[in-house]
């Protein structure tokens, strides 16, 4: 998918809805035999790839599952710690999927107000007066675009580099947003958004930017 | 009214009766519930004031006006962008004050009181400040301080509908950045 991720943050740099796709090419399951020739390590509360690399498995990996079961951190989902039940060979062989950690929804919020504040710095330190903040992002594997709207809601998506019609696209999350968001007597302002139809009319929306989006090679 | 989740058309036609009728029918059963002219008025600015706050996002993504710089150009969008794509009418702007922060909208019609007439005893209540709450809520959320009343209402037996537009003063908290 060429869209990564939208994130909507609301006027105080709250979090009030974040969307992620999910990418399989990042993620890769293996079964493996005693003893494991990848290092493991715990950090942070995950269960990462310290050394060793292989078939798709990287160093910074976390481990997503185990023998098709998903992982709760540093624990299985019977609660037993994933570094011990992986030291006991009586347990091999034992499939195990890695990839890429994906984020907690408190490291997200965080993200998203450090943008937040971020975004603001991008109009200090401009030399004109009367500048914008951030409205682009630019690394070697995505492009986040960020749209602030005159009442400082902020809508950002991060997207494949290659990718085009992302403005257009802020725009029409901005129209979904004030009809499926706004207009729904139940949603409170600056709340976050779990609106059913925002969801579908947003993941709608996303489909038609990629398909008009991409012309080049991989998409 | 439902939504389908293509919309290819702008906006959805409605009766305009049935606008009348929903408007009425909020009014009088405030009416009954508050009993006091003076209340009502007070649900209805704070009714419209909800409206406005979520309004102003439609208006927005919709239409594409950008930041205004002075009041007189806020006069000139609410006029002519945004009453027109709401009710469809397109007051004018009158009666500037000599420091340009007080303007009059005339409407020469008003949708909400079709067919309408204020019985005696409810002399005191404004049927219309619905309208003074979505103008005060939707400017508040771009920082903006307004005050809007009606000085004249059709209703009342004068000739024309006039809201009295005042700008108080620039709300600075909270601002979007890069909006100093």
């Amino acid at each position: 998918m060429a869209i990564f991720s939208v994130y909507v943050v609301n006027k105080a740099g709250g979090l009030i809805y974040q969307w992620d796709s999910y990418s399989p090419r990042a993620e890769a399951e293996k079964t493996f035999s005693y003893p494991l020739d990848l290092l493991l390590k715990l950090h942070d509360e995950r269960v990462l790839v310290a050394f060793g690399q292989r078939d798709g498995i990287r160093v910074g990996h976390a481990v997503l599952a185990i023998n098709g079961v998903d992982v709760n951190g540093k624990y299985t989902a019977d609660g037993k710690e994933v570094l011990e039940y992986l030291g006991n060979s009586a347990n091999y062989p034992v499939s195990i999927r890695f990839g890429r950690p994906r984020l907690t929804s408190n490291e997200k919020l965080m993200l998203a107000s450090m943008f937040h504040s971020l975004f603001a710095i991008g109009s200090q330190l401009s030399p004109e007066q009367g500048s914008s903040g951030i409205e682009m992002l630019e690394t070697d594997t995505f492009k986040l675009h960020c749209f602030q709207t005159l009442t400082g809601i902020k809508f950002v998506v991060l997207a494949d580099p290659r990718q085009a019609g992302i403005d257009s696209l802020l725009r029409k999350i901005y129209e979904i947003y004030s009809d499926f968001a706004l207009k729904n007597p139940f949603y409170s302002l600056e709340m976050p958004i779990r609106c059913e139809l925002f969801d579908q009319n947003l993941k709608l929306a996303l489909e038609v930017a990629e398909k008009a989006g991409t012309f080049g090679p991989g998409s | 009214m439902s939504r389908q989740a293509n919309r290819g058309t702008e906006s959805k036609k409605m009766s305009s009766e049935l606008f009348t009728l929903t408007y009425g029918a909020l009014v009088t059963q405030l009416c009954k519930d508050y009993e006091n002219d003076e209340d009502v008025n007070k649900q209805l600015d704070r009714m419209g004031y909800n409206i406005g706050v979520r309004l102003i996002e439609d208006f927005l993504a919709r239409s594409n006006v950008g930041r205004c710089h002075d009041f007189r150009e806020t006069a000139d969008v609410i006029a002519k962008v945004a009453f027109k794509m709401y009710l469809g009418i397109t007051p004018s702007i009158t009666n500037w004050s000599p420091a340009g922060d007080e303007f009059s909208l005339i409407l020469e019609n008003n949708p909400l009181v079709d067919f309408v007439e204020l019985p005696d005893n409810h002399s005191s209540l404004i049927y219309s400040n619905l309208l003074c709450g979505v103008l005060r809520g939707a400017l508040e959320m771009v920082q903006m301080a307004v005050e809007a009343k009606f000085v004249q209402d059709t209703l009342k037996g004068d000739g024309v509908t006039e809201i009295r537009m005042r700008f108080l003063r620039r709300i600075e908290d909270n601002l979007p950045a890069g909006e100093e």
